[in-house]
C-alpha cells in the first residue's frame, strides 16, 4: 500500500491560499500549512513616518499569520511558520534598495517568487516529509509528454493572472508545484471559502508591497538606509529634455521610475515623462507621452520554461508589466553563446550574461529597466527575464 | 503514531491527584476566600493548607507565601516592585524574557541594569556579580535553572555576595522547583518564585517566597488578599492544585523518580550525542556535563536547520523546542544560546529536549529512533544550508 503523498500549503493568511488550503484538506490528502515570516512589520515602525502600526493585509503582518493559523485550525491541518527572514532581507530587499539606487524600477514578489518563495517552500516541504507544495497563485501548470516539458499557462480567471511573476519557475520547481486555483475564477474561490465555513472568505486582496507599510518606496529606502547605517548615495543631477538641454535639477535618481509623470519638480506647457534615468551620469531625461515609446527591449537573467533554450528568432507575445496587454514581438539570442541545459533537470541555465532582443511590431510605452519582461505563446509562458 | 511530548520546560500536564485534589473547588467549595460565611471559610482553609504546604517546601514561614499568577508575575513583581529611578539592578543575559523585558521597562525609566554574560557553559561566574556590584546595587536577580540548557547557577555563592554588600537577592525558581532540593534559607534569597504549570500543575497559577522585613511594593493593588502584597481574588482551585503538585514533586525527588529521569536524559543525550556532526549546549570543554536539572539536555546539530527539524519530529510525534517563539509564531534563534556565544547558525540548529518525570524507556527509544533519521533526511536534502545566513 502506498501513503497518499504529503502536501505542502504556502498559507498566506489571504482568501486564495486559504481556499487551497481547505480544497487539499478536502482531497484527503495529508496537508501542512505553512507560512514563511519574510519582514518583521515593526522593524521599521514609526521611523521616517512610516505608520506605528501596520494595518492588515500583507503577506508578513501579524494578522495574517493569525489568520493563516485560524484557517489551519479550522481544518484541523498542523501549521508552520517558518522563519525566513534573513533571507528574504538578503535576496528580495537587499536587490529592491540597490535596483532603486542605480535608477531601476524592481519587482520585488518577482525577485521573492525566483529567489526565495518557491526554491524554499519546496525546501522546508520536503524537509518535513512532503512531496509536493501548493500555493493560490492564479496559473495552471501541466506537463506535456510531447514536448518533455512542464508548461506554464495563463489561468481561466484573466483578471487574476499572476504568470507574470512566475516566469522565473524552474522545471523542477513546476513539477513539484500545485496551483489549484489556476482553473477556477475568483468568485468561485471566495464561494469555496464560504462553503469551507472560512471567517476570511470576504477579506480584501492585498495589492500592495508586502514589507513597505503604506506602500511608500522612498520611505523604506530611507529608514531601511539609516537602520543599515548607509547613507542614500548621492545622486542628484541634471533633468534634461528629449534634446539634451537642461531644464531643471533633482534630488537623486532614485525618486524617478520610466514613465512617471508626477513630482518631476518642472513646469511645462504639455505633460512631461520620465523616459531615461542614467545612472553613470545621474541624468534623468524627461519628454512627452509619444517619446516613452520604444520599439525593442533587452532582456538579461532569462529563464525558459516551454522551451529549453531560445536559438533562433521567435514570435512571441511580450508582457512589460503586471497590467501591460501583451505585445507581438520577435525575439532572438542577442548574446553569443546559447545557454547549456542542465542535464539533470532540464533547466536552462540563467546565465547572467545571456541576453535576448525583442522588436515589438507596434512601439510600446516605458519599457522600464528593473522590470520583468515575460514571453507568451498564446497562453503558454514561454520565459522570461529583466530588462535592461 | 506514537507521540512523545518532549518539552517539558514549555509546560506538563496535570497529573491525576492534582485533578482530584481540585475537583471539589471548582462548583462544591467555590467560596470566595474573603468571605466571612462558611462557603468563604471553607476557600480560605484550603488556601491556608495550600500555604503550608508551600512553606514546607520552601523552608519559610507561611506568612512569607504570596499566591499570584506564576513565573511571569513572579519575576516582574521582584523587579518593578524593588527598584526605583537611580537604583540599580545586576541581572544575567540568560534569564527568562519576564526578567529581561522588565528590566529593559525599567532601564527606560531611570533603573541602571547591568547583565552579566554567563560562560560558554552556561554558568554564570559569581565572582563577575561581585565586580559588577555598585553603591546602587539595590537588586541582584539570577535564576536557579536555566530553561534552555537546564545548568543550575551558583545561587548560593552569589547570595553570599549579596549579604556581603547589602543588596536584595531575587531567584527565578521555575526550572528548577521540584526537580532539584529546594530551601530558600539555603539559597539565601529575599524573593523566589515558582510556577505550578511546570511541575504537573495547572496553568495561571504560581506562587512566591517573599522575606518577612521586604520592603516588596505590589504589582496588583485593589484589595486586601494575601496580606496586601497581592490583590485579586484568590484562584483557589489554582491553588490547591499547585499544592498538590509540589507534594508530589518533593515525592519524586524522594522517591528516586528524578534520578532515574536523570539516566533516561543521560541515555537520550548519548544516543543523539551519536549522530555525527552534534555537540551538548552547556558542557565543559572537555565534553563533561556541568550540573544541570535532571530533566533537560539541549544539542547543536552541523549543517541544518534547527526549525525545520522541529517540524519535522512534530509530525513524525515528537514534540522538542529550539529557540524560542517570536511573535509570530516563527523560531528566533535562543538568546540564552547566543549569550554563551553560540554564532547564530549554530544557535539556530540546536534543539532543546526536557523530558517529563513521566517518560519511559520506550519514549526514549522511539526518540532515538526518529531524531537520526530526520536529521539525516535534513542534511541529505539541504547539504549547504547551515552557515550561508547569519
Amino acid at each position: 500500500m502506498t501513503q497518499p503523498e504529503t502536501i505542502a500549503v504556502a498559507m498566506s493568511g489571504g482568501v486564495d491560499s486559504s481556499t487551497v488550503a481547505a480544497m487539499l484538506a478536502q482531497s484527503g490528502n495529508p496537508v501542512v500549512g505553512l507560512t514563511l515570516q519574510l519582514w518583521d512589520q515593526t522593524r521599521l515602525a514609526g521611523k521616517n513616518g512610516i505608520p506605528d502600526a501596520p494595518k492588515a493585509g500583507r503577506c508578513c503582518s501579524l494578522d495574517d499569520v493569525y489568520d493563516a493559523r485560524r484557517v489551519a485550525e479550522h481544518l484541523g491541518i498542523p501549521y508552520y511558520v517558518v522563519n525566513q527572514q534573513a533571507r528574504f532581507e538578503r535576496d528580495v530587499v537587499q536587490p529592491f534598495v540597490d535596483e532603486y539606487l542605480a535608477g531601476r524600477t524592481p519587482i520585488p514578489c518577482s525577485l521573492c517568487n525566483n529567489h526565495l518563495k518557491f526554491d524554499q517552500l519546496l525546501q522546508t516541504a520536503r524537509s518535513i516529509g512532503a512531496t509536493r507544495i501548493a500555493t493560490g497563485h492564479y496559473a495552471i501548470n501541466e506537463f506535456d509528454p510531447a514536448r518533455n516539458r512542464w508548461i506554464l499557462k495563463r489561468p481561466a480567471d484573466r483578471a487574476k493572472d499572476q504568470t507574470y511573476f512566475l516566469f522565473g519557475l524552474t522545471q523542477e520547481q513546476l513539477a513539484h508545484t500545485l496551483f489549484p486555483l489556476g482553473s477556477i475564477t475568483k468568485p468561485a474561490v471566495r464561494a469555496a471559502a464560504r462553503t469551507a465555513g472560512l471567517a476570511l472568505s470576504e477579506k480584501p486582496d492585498s495589492q500592495e508591497i508586502c514589507f513597505i507599510p503604506g506602500g511608500d518606496y522612498k520611505q523604506f529606502l530611507t529608514a531601511y538606509l539609516e537602520e543599515q547605517g548607509r547613507q542614500i548615495p548621492e545622486t542628484a543631477g541634471d533633468l534634461v529634455a528629449s534634446d539634451g538641454h537642461v531644464i531643471g535639477h533633482h534630488d537623486g535618481i532614485f525618486n524617478f521610475t520610466v514613465g512617471q509623470r508626477k513630482g518631476l519638480g518642472v513646469s511645462s506647457p504639455s505633460p512631461l515623462y520620465v523616459l531615461n534615468i542614467d545612472p553613470a551620469s545621474h541624468r534623468v531625461t524627461v519628454g512627452a507621452d509619444e517619446e516613452l515609446a520604444t520599439r525593442t527591449l533587452r532582456a538579461r537573467r532569462l529563464n525558459w520554461i516551454s522551451i529549453p533554450s531560445l536559438t533562433g528568432p521567435m514570435r512571441v507575445q511580450i508582457k512589460i508589466r503586471h497590467r501591460h496587454e501583451p505585445a507581438w514581438a520577435t525575439l532572438e539570442p542577442a548574446s553569443p553563446g546559447a545557454p547549456g541545459l542542465d542535464s539533470e533537470t532540464g533547466d536552462s541555465k540563467i546565465s547572467p550574461n545571456q541576453e535576448v532582443l525583442a522588436t515589438f511590431d507596434e512601439p510600446q510605452r516605458a519599457v522600464t529597466p528593473g522590470q520583468s519582461a515575460v514571453f507568451y505563446d498564446n497562453d503558454e509562458v514561454v520565459g522570461g527575464g529583466w530588462i535592461v | 503514531m506514537l507521540r512523545v511530548y518532549m518539552d517539558a520546560n514549555a509546560t506538563t500536564p496535570l497529573l491525576p491527584e492534582v485533578v482530584e485534589a481540585m475537583r471539589p473547588y471548582w462548583m462544591e467549595h467555590f467560596g470566595n476566600a474573603s468571605s466571612i460565611h462558611l462557603h468563604g471559610q471553607q476557600a480560605h482553609a484550603a488556601v491556608n493548607r495550600a500555604r503550608e504546604t508551600l512553606a514546607d517546601f520552601f523552608n519559610c514561614h507561611a506568612a512569607e507565601v504570596v499566591f499570584n499568577s506564576g513565573g511571569t508575575e513572579g519575576d516582574n513583581t521582584a523587579l518593578f516592585g524593588l527598584l526605583r529611578p537611580g537604583d540599580h539592578l545586576v541581572t544575567t543575559a540568560i534569564e527568562h524574557s519576564a526578567v529581561l523585558q522588565a528590566a529593559e521597562r525599567l532601564a527606560g525609566r531611570g533603573v541602571e541594569v547591568t547583565h552579566i554574560a554567563p560562560q560558554p557553559t552556561g554558568l554564570i561566574d559569581p565572582e563577575a556579580i561581585r565586580q559588577a556590584l555598585q553603591p546602587n546595587t539595590r537588586l541582584i536577580s539570577v535564576m536557579l535553572a536555566n530553561n534552555e540548557t537546564g545548568v543550575l547557577q551558583p545561587v548560593e555563592t552569589i547570595a553570599d555576595i549579596a549579604r556581603t554588600a547589602g543588596t536584595f537577592f531575587h531567584i527565578d525558581a521555575v526550572q528548577g522547583a521540584g526537580k532539584v532540593p529546594f530551601d530558600v534559607r539555603r539559597f539565601g534569597c529575599h524573593l523566589c518564585s515558582i510556577s505550578a504549570h511546570k511541575v504537573h500543575g495547572p496553568k495561571g497559577i504560581g506562587t512566591m517566597f517573599v522575606r518577612r522585613g521586604t520592603p516588596l511594593d505590589p504589582l496588583l493593588v485593589g484589595g486586601n488578599h494575601e496580606r496586601r502584597r497581592r490583590a485579586g481574588t484568590e484562584n483557589v482551585p489554582g491553588i490547591v492544585g499547585l499544592a498538590k503538585a509540589i507534594e508530589l514533586a518533593t515525592q519524586s525527588l524522594e522517591d528516586g523518580t528524578i534520578g532515574r529521569l536523570a539516566q533516561l536524559r543521560d541515555r537520550l543525550e548519548a544516543g543523539i550525542l551519536q549522530i555525527p556532526g552534534t555537540g551538548l549546549n552547556g558542557s565543559c570543554e572537555d565534553g563533561a556535563a556541568i550540573p544541570r536539572v535532571a530533566n533537560t539536555t539541549n544539542i547543536w546539530f552541523d549543517q541544518l536547520e534547527g526549525e525545520a527539524l522541529v517540524i519535522a519530529l512534530d509530525l513524525k510525534g515528537v514534540a522538542v523546542s529550539g529557540g524560542s517563539a517570536c511573535h509570530s509564531g516563527a523560531t528566533e534563534p535562543s538568546h540564552v544560546l547566543m549569550a554563551m556565544g553560540l554564532n547564530k547558525t549554530r544557535a539556530r540548529a540546536s534543539l532543546r529536549f526536557s523530558l517529563l518525570k513521566t517518560a519511559t524507556e520506550a519514549d526514549v527509544d522511539y526518540v532515538l529512533k526518529v531524531v537520526p533519521e530526520a536529521v539525516e533526511h535534513l542534511r541529505a536534502l539541504s547539504p549547504e544550508v547551515a552557515g550561508t545566513l547569519g
